[in-house]
Order: C-alpha cells, then structure tokens, then sequence
C-alpha cells in the first residue's frame, strides 16, 4: 500500500510517496503551487509521480497534505509582561506552526489595534495573567480588541479566573472565539498544549476554507500547517515509538527562501554542574523561525545582519560584489544556481544563515561575578549534547555543500557561551520528505519513523 | 463554578526569591514552604533574582507582596531604585519586606532598618528572623488595607 503525501508550498506542490510494506519513499515530484485553485498543482505533482510509478486507487491507503501556502498560518500573539505570558503565547504559536506576525504585550492602544489589522492575522492568540493572576490587562484587551472591528478568530488562554468573560466580550463584538488553558498558569510554568490544539482546530475549522484549501480537501486532507509537520517528523525521530527507540535529542535546521527554521527536541537542562538555570521553562520540541534568514526573498537581510567580510569568510575567498549577488536572490526567487560559483555562494548564505539562527536558538551562558567567584547562569537550552543535527531544506536536498552548511551549526569553542551541538551525528534530508513523513506520523508513526531514518541518512 | 470553589481562596499572592548575584537557597525555601502552609498563593523564584523578575512575576500573578531574601550583605545595592520601578510597573500598592543577612557585618540595627525603610521598602527583618514573624506582619498589613479601602 502507498501514502500520498502532500506539502502545498508557497511556490511549489511537493509530493512524496511513501511505499508501506517496504517502508521507503517511493517516488517524489513537485509542480507550481496553484493558489486559485489548489487542486490544479496537486494533480499535476500527481501526474508527475505517474511518471516514475502507478497510483492505483485500491494501492493508496493514506492522502495527506500540509501547507504553508497563501501566507502559511499568520498569527499575532498577546501577552502582558514579554518575557512571561508575551514569550509563552509567542512558543505556542511558534510550536503550532504559525508564522508569527506580530508578538503585542501590556495593554492594546488604538494604535496596536491598528498595526495588528494592518498584519492581517489569521488567528489572534490572546493571553495574559497567571490563573488567578492579573485580570486587568486581558479584560482591557478583549475590550480593546472587541471595539476595533478586527475580525478574526481569536484564541483565548490566559488568567482562567476571567477566561469566561474575555470570551463573552469577544463574542458579543460578534467574533468567533476558542477559550482554552492558560499558556502560563504559574509564573515560570509553560502550558502550550491546549492552546496549540486550539490553533489547530482554528486552522482546520476556518483557515483552510478561508485560504481555499478546502477545494483540496476531497482529494487530500490538508491536517496542518508544514512547520507542525517538520516539527512532528523531528519528535519522532528523536523521541521514537515504542518497540523502536530514536535518536535522541536533536536539532534540526530548515533553511528556506524567506526564513531558517530550527527545531529542537529535548529537554535542554544543563549539562555542567553548578549552573544556575534562569528564564522560562523551555518546551521540550521547541520552534524557532528566523524572519530574516533566508536565502532567497531575506538574502540581502543575511548580508545586513552577518556582514561582507563574515560572508566572505563562509565562502573562502573574496566575492566583491555581495550586494549584487543578494539583490538578484532576491529578485528571482525561484533561481537555482548556474555555476559552481554561483552555488558556493548560496552554500555560504546558508551556512551564516544556519551559524545565526542556531545561535538564537540555543541557551546561553553567562557568568555573574559575586564575592564567591565567577557562577554561571543557563537561559535557553543547553544542547551541547544533541546526539543528532539534521539539515532540511532546498540547499541541502540540491547542493553539495550539506555538511558546509550543517557545520555552521556546530559548538564554537571561540564562542563557548552559546550552547550548540558538540558532536552530534549530521543527517540529511536529501530528498526533502521531512515534512511529508511527519504527516505520515499521524497515521503510521512507527513507518514514518522507520522512513526517516533510513531516508535522512548520516552525512 | 464548581471548579473555582475547589482551590480555597488563598490570603493573598507573595512572590519570593534571593535577590541580586545571591545563591543561599536554604532559607528562600524554607520561606516559600511557611508562606504556603499558611495559606499564601506562593510564586517563588528561586535565587539568582533581579529586580525586573521580581516586578514581572508580580505583575503577571497580580501578587501583593515581595518576600525578598539576601544573605551576602549586598541586599541594599540589590534592592536601590526597587520601589519606583514597581510604581513605573503599576504595582502601586505591592508590600516589600525584605529578610536574610541583608548588611555587611555587624552594623546597628536601627540605622539599617531606617535605609531601608527610606528606600521605601515596607519591612526589613534582622537575621535569624523566623519567617512565621513576616507572615504574622503580611497578615495585619493586608488586613489593614482591606478595612482602610473598605
Ligand atoms: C551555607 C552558606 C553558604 C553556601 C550556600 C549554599 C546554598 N546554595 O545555599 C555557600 C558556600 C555557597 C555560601 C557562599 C557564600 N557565602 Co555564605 N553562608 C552560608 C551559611 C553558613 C548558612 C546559610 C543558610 O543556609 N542558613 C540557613 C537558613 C535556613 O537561614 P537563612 O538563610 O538566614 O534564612 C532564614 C531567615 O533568615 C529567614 N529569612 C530569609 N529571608 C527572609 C526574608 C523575609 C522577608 C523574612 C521575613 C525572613 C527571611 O527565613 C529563613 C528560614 O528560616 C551562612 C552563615 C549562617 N549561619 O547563616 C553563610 C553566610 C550567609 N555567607 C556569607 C558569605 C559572605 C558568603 C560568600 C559571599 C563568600 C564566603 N565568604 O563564603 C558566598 C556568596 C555566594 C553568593 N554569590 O551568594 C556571610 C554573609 C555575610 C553578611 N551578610 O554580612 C554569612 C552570614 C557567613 C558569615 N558569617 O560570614 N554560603
């Protein structure tokens, strides 16, 4: 029996068959993503992968999509202090695979109102107070958001104490609202779960009819946003199934056009004793999306951010016209290198990109100096002993450079305060399935396991 | 709701911690173990706690008191401008008290509780004060502003 697994991009429809019985991928292809009519760019992926094997009706068991079409999953996040229920409303999102369009904390002027319509959000997370905690600033937010006129389905998880009434506010102004657990129910306490069902409900409920891909629905089931199912793909690998053990803990990064996502799972403790751990408590598969990484649409913000000289670094030799190169990445974003150069150029964007995000993305150590000498304080997550890194992503699935680029994430004893990968063991997604075989993971985790591993195999 | 009735109400909402570059926890549980048992919502923040985390904590649970510990002498450098960013957060009316060893060696008594207390810190408490001695306080100050906004 065959899964026909979907992942309807921004540009393109990739598809992945995955073989049952022989537990490997069978065939993949990938057509232009058709946004006026969704079904068109699947059927034409389709007629592609007829090309190499036959799609029997009574062989496919499984039709699935993920998307991140149309925008992908916008979301605005609400907190009130930014660094508590501001940054557990912002993971939550992050972990259900939205692209987060604007983080808002304390309490909404007329002008945020303003700034969050012009964002257009599809789903607007609303939080704020411990239970039992601060009441005052989600009621003045509900209110400030009832009265603006934006209309967008809101999900509620804050101060439970007044989660009833921040609802009915919400829904007497006529919107259509999800009232849910607190993301932070004790200060220090991070409960992202229900509000992460929540999204995902949103998002089955409304935003693929409000996206039109719900025309895809008869042929394919489109069950989430492609970041969840990247995600998904990484907690299994790392984490296993029963009878079938994983890898362990580990990072993936998933450098794209517009942005470099890196995923981690484990729980991230401190690993040298003695160290004070501070700050939020991390989830245990943590997203981390990088707005202006990317090596395409956000080339020219790699270049702002890293510098000529780090760029010329990565490459090994002088490249002197970098604004050039950056600015015809991102002009033509569809362009696929057209000489050894040229992709030693792209193979250097992703490397920084990589060296940057990861650094976002791992625990730091900082030293207090106190009368009794030096302590070291832990914020984030210690994932100097990941046992495994994956890279996904077009660079990796086309270029030569995949262990070049992986590096960029590795533990920099320059730099030992950043808390990276020592020696993991690196993998590939050569054929960029990741997001394909997490899908399957909803039906068959311990195929889609058994999948990864032997399609994501060690560099 | 039935729900709400099953977690008795607590007296009132403390958060703790050991202020500044402080690490002596012994005494930040044992003062976070008595709150509670008396029957205070407790939000303890462990050592190693700035000022902007113990605001923050206060904000989001909506506490009524800081319960701040320092054992290593620093506590007034520690806790210099805590008062106003409190007002700045909107937290105008929070209790501080403040405990532990909070002066360098021996120093008198009464000119170290008039620095604080000039610091608009609400109640400082010599070393070796048994935690039960602030809760007995927190009680008749948050029993006093009951009646006096009554
Ligand atoms: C154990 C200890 C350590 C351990 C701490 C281990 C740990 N992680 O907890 C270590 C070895 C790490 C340590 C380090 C240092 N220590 Co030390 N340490 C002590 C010691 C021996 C006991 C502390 C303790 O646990 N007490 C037991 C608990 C239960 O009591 P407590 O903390 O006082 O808390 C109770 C009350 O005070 C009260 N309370 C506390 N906070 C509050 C707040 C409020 C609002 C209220 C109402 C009540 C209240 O309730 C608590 C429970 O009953 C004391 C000496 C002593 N006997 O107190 C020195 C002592 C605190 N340390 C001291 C010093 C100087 C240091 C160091 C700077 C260096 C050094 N020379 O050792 C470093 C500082 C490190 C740092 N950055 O914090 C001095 C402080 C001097 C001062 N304030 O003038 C002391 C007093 C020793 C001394 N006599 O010199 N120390």
């Amino acid at each position: 029996m065959l899964a026909v697994l979907a992942d309807i991009g921004s540009t393109f429809t990739k598809m992945t068959v995955v073989d049952l019985e022989r537990e490997e991928v069978a065939a993949t292809a990938q057509a232009p993503t058709t946004i006026a009519d969704i079904n068109l760019g699947l059927q034409e992926a389709t007629s592609r992968i007829e090309e190499h094997i036959p799609l029997p009706a009574d062989r496919i068991a499984y039709r699935m999509a993920c998307s991140s079409a149309a925008g992908g999953l916008r979301m605005v996040t609400v907190g009130l202090i930014p660094d508590l229920t501001g940054e557990a409303a912002k993971r939550a999102a992050l972990g259900a695979g939205a692209k987060v369009v604007g983080v808002f904390a304390h309490h909404l002027t007329r002008k945020d109102m303003a700034a969050i319509a012009a964002l257009k959000p599809d789903i607007l997370l609303l939080t704020g107070g411990t239970d039992g905690g601060n009441e005052r600033a989600i009621l003045h937010n509900a209110a400030a958001i009832a009265q603006s006129g934006v209309r967008v389905p809101v999900v509620v998880a804050g101060n439970r104490a007044v989660a009833d009434q921040v609802g009915d506010i919400l829904h007497s102004a006529g919107l259509e609202v999800w009232v849910t657990e607190n993301v932070m129910p004790e200060v220090g306490e991070l409960n992202v779960g229900p509000a992460q069902a929540a999204i995902r409900e949103v998002f089955l409920k409304r935003i693929i009819v409000a996206k039109g891909l719900d025309k895809a629905q008869e042929t394919f089931g489109v069950v989430m946003p492609t970041p969840s199912a990247v995600l998904r793909a990484a907690e299994l690998l790392s984490v296993g199934v029963a009878g079938e053990p994983g890898l362990g803990d580990l990072v993936v990064v998933d450098v794209g056009g517009a942005t470099t996502d890196v995923h981690s799972i484990g729980d991230g403790r401190p690993t040298k004793p003695g160290v004070v751990w501070k700050g939020l408590p991390e989830p245990f598969a943590k997203r981390t999306v990088e707005g202006d990484l990317g090596i395409r649409y956000n080339a020219p913000t790699i270049l702002e951010v890293a510098g000529r000289e780090r760029l010329c670094r990565a490459l090994g030799y002088d490249e002197p016209d970098w604004d050039a190169v950056v600015h015809k990445l991102c002009a033509q974003v569809d362009y696929i290198p057209e000489d050894e150069r040229a992709a030693q150029r792209d193979v250097a964007l992703a490397r920084t990109a990589v060296e940057i995000a990861v650094d976002r993305h791992v625990g730091t150590l900082t030293g207090v100096y106190t009368p009794f000498g030096e302590m070291l304080i832990q914020r984030g997550k210690d994932l100097t002993g990941a046992r495994c890194l994956v890279g996904t992503g077009g660079i990796f699935a086309h270029s030569g450079g995949a262990r070049k680029v992986l590096e960029g994430a590795l533990f920099d004893p320059q730099h030992p305060a950043s808390l990276r990968p020592m020696n993991p063991e690196m993998r590939v997604d050569r054929k960029y399935i990741m997001a394909a075989v997490g899908l399957l993971g909803e039906k068959e985790p311990a195929i889609a396991l058994r999948v990864l591993k032997k399609e994501l195999p060690p560099l | 709701m039935a729900e709400e009735n099953r977690e008795s109400t607590p007296k009132g909402r403390v958060v703790t911690g050991v202020i500044g570059a402080d690490v002596h926890v012994v005494g930040n549980r044992l003062l976070a173990m008595a709150l509670e048992r008396a029957g205070f919502k407790v939000v303890n923040l462990g050592v190693l706690v700035s000022q902007e985390e113990f605001i923050n904590a206060a904000v989001e649970s909506n506490a009524d008191a800081l319960f701040i510990s320092s054992l290593y002498g620093h506590a007034e450098l520690d806790c210099q401008g805590l008062r106003e960013k409190c007002i700045e957060a909107g937290l105008d009316d929070i209790l501080i008290y403040v405990g532990g060893n909070v002066a360098l060696g021996k120093q008198d008594w009464a000119e170290v509780e008039k620095r604080f207390l000039a610091m608009g810190i609400d109640r400082v408490f010599p070393p070796r004060t048994p935690p039960k001695v602030g809760i007995e306080l927190l009680e008749k100050d948050l029993a006093a502003r009951k009646r006096s906004k009554a």
